[in-house]
Parts: C-alpha cells; structure tokens; sequence
C-alpha cells in the first residue's frame, strides 16, 4: 500500500545539515494498522509526512498503490492527497467553519455537489457520534470532540489511508481510549490502512498490528506488536517500553529482571508461585496490565536476589512456564540508563 | 450658529464619509490581492518567491514611508490625469487610495500571519490547491482579524482625508482649515473636531461588534 524505498530527509541547520530521515525502507500493507513508535525528535512525523508529500524526499522513492508519488505532477499529486487521509495531534480544524462544514472541506475542493456533501457529512457525524453537535464550531468541542470532526474530515473523501501524526497526544486517557477505539472501529469496518505515529507504547499496544521504532531518522526494528514488545531487540525499543522510571535505577547492587506476560499468563499467579517454588522474597518495582483489542499485554519488574543460586531458580522457573524476560541490570551495566 | 454654517458641516461629514468609504474599498480592492501576494510568497508561504516577495516589499515600504502631505502633493499629476482635477472630494480619493492600499497590505499580510500554520498544512494534505487555500482557508480564517484592520484602516484614512483639507481637499478637514484656522472660528474649530471624533468613534464601535458576532472563535 505504502512503500517508502531508501527515503532520506536532510534540512539545513545552524551547523550544517540534520538528517531527519535517514535512508529508510519500509512497507506498510494494505487493511493493518501500523505504528511508527519514537521519542521526540526521531524523525517519525517527518517521515509519515513524505506520504502524502508534505515534505519532499531528498532522495528516495515512495510509493503508493506502487504509484512513485515523488514523480507525481502536482495535479497528480492532489489527486492522491485525497486518497490519504490525516489527522493532527493539534486537530487542525478551521475555526470559522462549523463541524458539518469542516467535514465537507475535502469534497467540497474535490469538487463533490452540494447534496452528496450533505448526505456523506451525515454518514460521517453517525461514524464518529458527533450528530448532535452538527451547527457547533471548533471553539465549543472538547479536545476529543476536535480530533472526531477531524476524523470525520479525513475519511470523507474515503480515503485508502488515514495518517494520524500524534493524535492522541492532546488528549487525556480516557479519551486517547475512545479515540483509539474509534479508530480501530474504522479500520475493521471501512478497511482503511492506518498509520499511526506516536510516543506512547500504549497506543500501540492497543491498536496497532505491526510497529517500527525509530530513532534518529533510523528505522531500528519492525515487526508484530507482539514480538517486538516480549521480545525489544533494540535499545529504542527497550527504553519505550518500560514504564516511566520512578526511583527504577538498576545499579551494581541492584539488579532488575523485567518479565513481559503475553496473553495466557497474565492471569497465572505468577509471582506467588515463584516465591513458593524457588523460596525466595520477591521485590516488585513495578508493573502494569493492560487487556485490550482481545490481547493482554503487561509486565513486571522485579528486583533480582543477589544471590545468584536463587536468580538461576528464578530464571528457570520462568524459562519452564515460558515465560518471556530480560534483565533490565544487565543492559543498565552497558551503560543503559532508565533514568537518562 | 447660522443655517448656513449647519448646511455646510452637514455637507462636510457627507463628504468626509465619502472620500474614507470610497478610499477604503479601493484600497482593499488592491490592497487584499497585494497582502496575500506578499504573504503567500514568503519564505514560508504557499509560493514561494524570493524576487515577487522582495519586489512587492519594496513597493509596498516605499510608499508608506513617505508622509501623506507630501504624497498628495507629489502625485498632483498622476491625481489630474485620473480625475482630472486636484481640488474637492475627488481628486483626495487618488492619493488616499495610493497611501492606503500599502497601508492595508501590510494590515492583510499580518491578518494572514495569525492563521495557524497547522490549518493550511491540513488543507494541503486534503488535496487543495494555492488558490483554493487562499480564498476557502486564508481569507476565511484570517476573516475577524481582516475586520479589526478594517476599522483601523478606515480610522487611518479618515485622518488622511482631513490632512487633504490643506491642499483643496473636501469635507470637514476643508473646513476646520479653511474657517477654524483661517478665520479663527474656534467654534467652528471645535465642532469639526468633535464630528470627526464621532465619526471615528462610529466606526470603530460599529467594526467590533460585527466582528464580535461574525468570529466563531469567540464562543
């Protein structure tokens, strides 16, 4: 659907150059909802804004629907922006046009008549829920409400693609979760392919198929959201997807042993177990559940015993109930900091 | 004060209004085009273009740097080939438009600067072109601020439109020069101030509310 093939993205800056986007190749398919995960400044929003050409490639191809969009006329190319939806972590509604009149914005420039915008708008308000709010205007929604009509937006022109750049950011949680929902409504009903940019492993932990983590403009991994959550080949990874360290500093003395539970697991009396079987006092750091999209995710943190008879038990227990782990100590000692 | 003094005040606020309405809707007519080409090929803007950006900058800070007394005199030609005379009502509108239009070009082009940048980054990823960005994105979202710089612009050139009063210019200028300095009719003087005052205050009064009631961001 998506195919960026050896993108690279460089701006001038104060002392030379930066490389935003540094030679990436990736494919998103068509119908998966794929998350480009990264801390601030890893390139991610500029790289989701080469598919519908917001920034231009300093070299490079992207494809979409094998169509070489950077070879595109410009009459071509706002062809095919109306084929790729986007939403913005700053919902970026116009202000002085209303929630059915933003909604019909797209079609209105692709040149739709009066009636059919009306009707798609009305199709549009019951998808998102908004269909009491018709006649109100940006300045009188609630943030989620925003990022609705912003939704509704994007989809009216029934776009293949929907990007969402950090759209969840502004929100609160509870709202982030109705929006992602929302958004996870869409792509099993409509079929739309949704890419997702974001910080938060939450996010993609609750809606996304497939990730990439980037980093400094550099793709560092892709895969299922599954594997690279048990199982972060990279630092990037590693670092997004343990919780915000409170008071977590793995040091010499102190050793931490993150245990990632997939599905089945999470539900197991994990804990009690291990400290009956291997006769040891556990200490947990940290940990957190989440059960959502019919998969359960979580972790624990859990301070390993210094005594290495008893760590050995410990890591056996959990290689014989296949169990995922890492030892969170180990990378602090390569000179990996949580609290950097 | 006789009738005659009443009539000709009366015949002065008429021609005052006359001379700021219509300098002001010309001045728009060019000036709206001239702010959206500066603002649109700015370094940042839609078209980008160094050459109309740095040409129409100049045009545009030449004008307004030379004072308005001195303007209207200069330009006594260029006023006597278009209305073919340089005293009354008439020949004021030529050098109110010619000082106004930069005047209300850089109004419009920091009007445009207020519209969030996100929101015509939206309306290009939707599949927009320049053109439709500008009259269905810009001019809409830059609409209540456009109006603030109307009252202003309007204020301005009713200021103007009194200097001209010096030179053989109409309405109440002409006749707070011509009877309050003159003739020394301070009371003459006095009502032309406090009209013109009125005036001014109108304006203002009356451009707020309807940009009160026209912007949705308000509510």
């Amino acid at each position: 659907m998506i195919r960026f093939e050896n993108v690279s993205k460089r701006f001038p800056s104060k002392d030379g150059e930066t490389i935003a986007v540094n030679n990436v190749n990736l494919e998103i398919e068509k119908g998966e909802i794929f998350g480009i995960i990264g801390f601030s400044g890893a390139g991610k929003s500029t790289l989701v804004r080469h598919v519908n050409l917001l920034e231009y490639p300093t070299c490079g191809n992207v494809y979409f629907e094998d169509f070489n969009l950077t070879k595109a006329s410009e009459r071509e190319l706002r062809k095919y922006r109306q084929k790729i939806g986007m939403i913005f972590q700053q919902f970026n509604l116009l202000a002085q046009r209303n929630v059915v009149e933003n909604i019909v914005y797209p079609l209105e420039i692709a040149g739709a008549g009066k009636k059919e915008r009306l009707e798609r708008a009305e199709e549009l308000l019951r998808l998102v829920g908004l269909e009491d709010k018709k006649r109100a205007y940006p300045a009188q929604l609630s943030g989620g409400q925003k990022q609705r009509v912003a939704i509704a937006r994007a989809l009216s022109t029934k776009p293949g693609v929907l990007l969402c750049d950090e759209a969840t950011s502004a929100l609160d949680p509870i709202t982030t979760r109705a929006i992602l929902g929302l958004l996870k409504e869409i792509n099993e009903k409509l079929g739309v392919t949704i890419v997702v940019i974001t910080h938060e492993m939450k996010v993609v932990e609750q809606i996304c198929d497939r990730v990439a983590v980037m980093s400094s403009g550099v793709i560092e991994e892709v895969g299922t959201v599954k594997d690279v959550f048990l199982n972060p080949k990279s630092e990037t990874a590693r670092k997004l997807i343990l919780p915000e360290d409170n008071g977590l500093k793995a040091d010499e003395k102190r050793r931490i042993l993150r245990i990632a539970f997939d599905g089945q697991s999470a539900f197991l009396p994990v804990i009690s177990s291990l400290t009956v079987e291997c006769d040891t006092m556990i200490n947990i750091l940290g940990a957190n559940t989440e059960n959502i999209g019919g998969k359960a995710y979580g972790q624990m943190l859990i301070e390993l015993p210094e005594d290495s008879h008893k760590e050995n038990k410990i890591k056996k227990y959990l290689d014989s109930h296949g169990i995922h782990y890492e030892e969170g100590g180990k990378k602090n000692e390569q000179g990996y900091d949580r609290t950097a | 004060m006789s009738k005659a003094m009443i009539e000709l005040l009366e015949n002065g606020v008429y021609e005052t209004l006359y001379m700021t309405l219509v300098s002001t809707l010309i001045a728009y007519i060019i000036g709206i085009p001239l702010g959206v080409l500066v603002y649109v090929t700015d370094a940042k803007g839609i078209c980008k273009s160094r050459v109309i950006h740095f040409i129409a900058g100049v045009v545009i800070n030449v004008v307004r740097s030379v004072p308005f007394l001195i303007l209207l005199v200069a330009i006594l030609p260029f006023t006597r080939m278009v209305v073919g005379t340089t005293i009354g009502s008439d020949a004021t509108i030529v050098p109110l438009v010619v000082a106004a239009a930069p005047f209300v070009a850089r109004m419009v082009e920091s009007s445009l600067k207020e519209v969030d940048s996100g929101v015509i980054e939206a309306a290009k990823a939707m599949g927009s072109s320049k053109l439709q960005i500008i009259y269905k994105v810009l001019l809409p979202e830059a609409k209540p601020s456009l109006l603030v710089g109307g009252t202003i612009a309007v204020s301005t050139i009713l200021g103007y439109s009194a200097m001209a009063g010096f030179v053989g210019g109409g309405g109440l200028g002409a006749i707070a020069i011509n009877y309050g300095y003159y003739r020394y009719q301070t009371n003459v003087m006095l009502i032309t101030v406090a009209l013109l005052v009125i005036i001014v205050q109108l304006f203002q009064e009356v451009g707020l509310r309807v940009v009160n009631k026209l912007d949705k961001r308000l509510r």
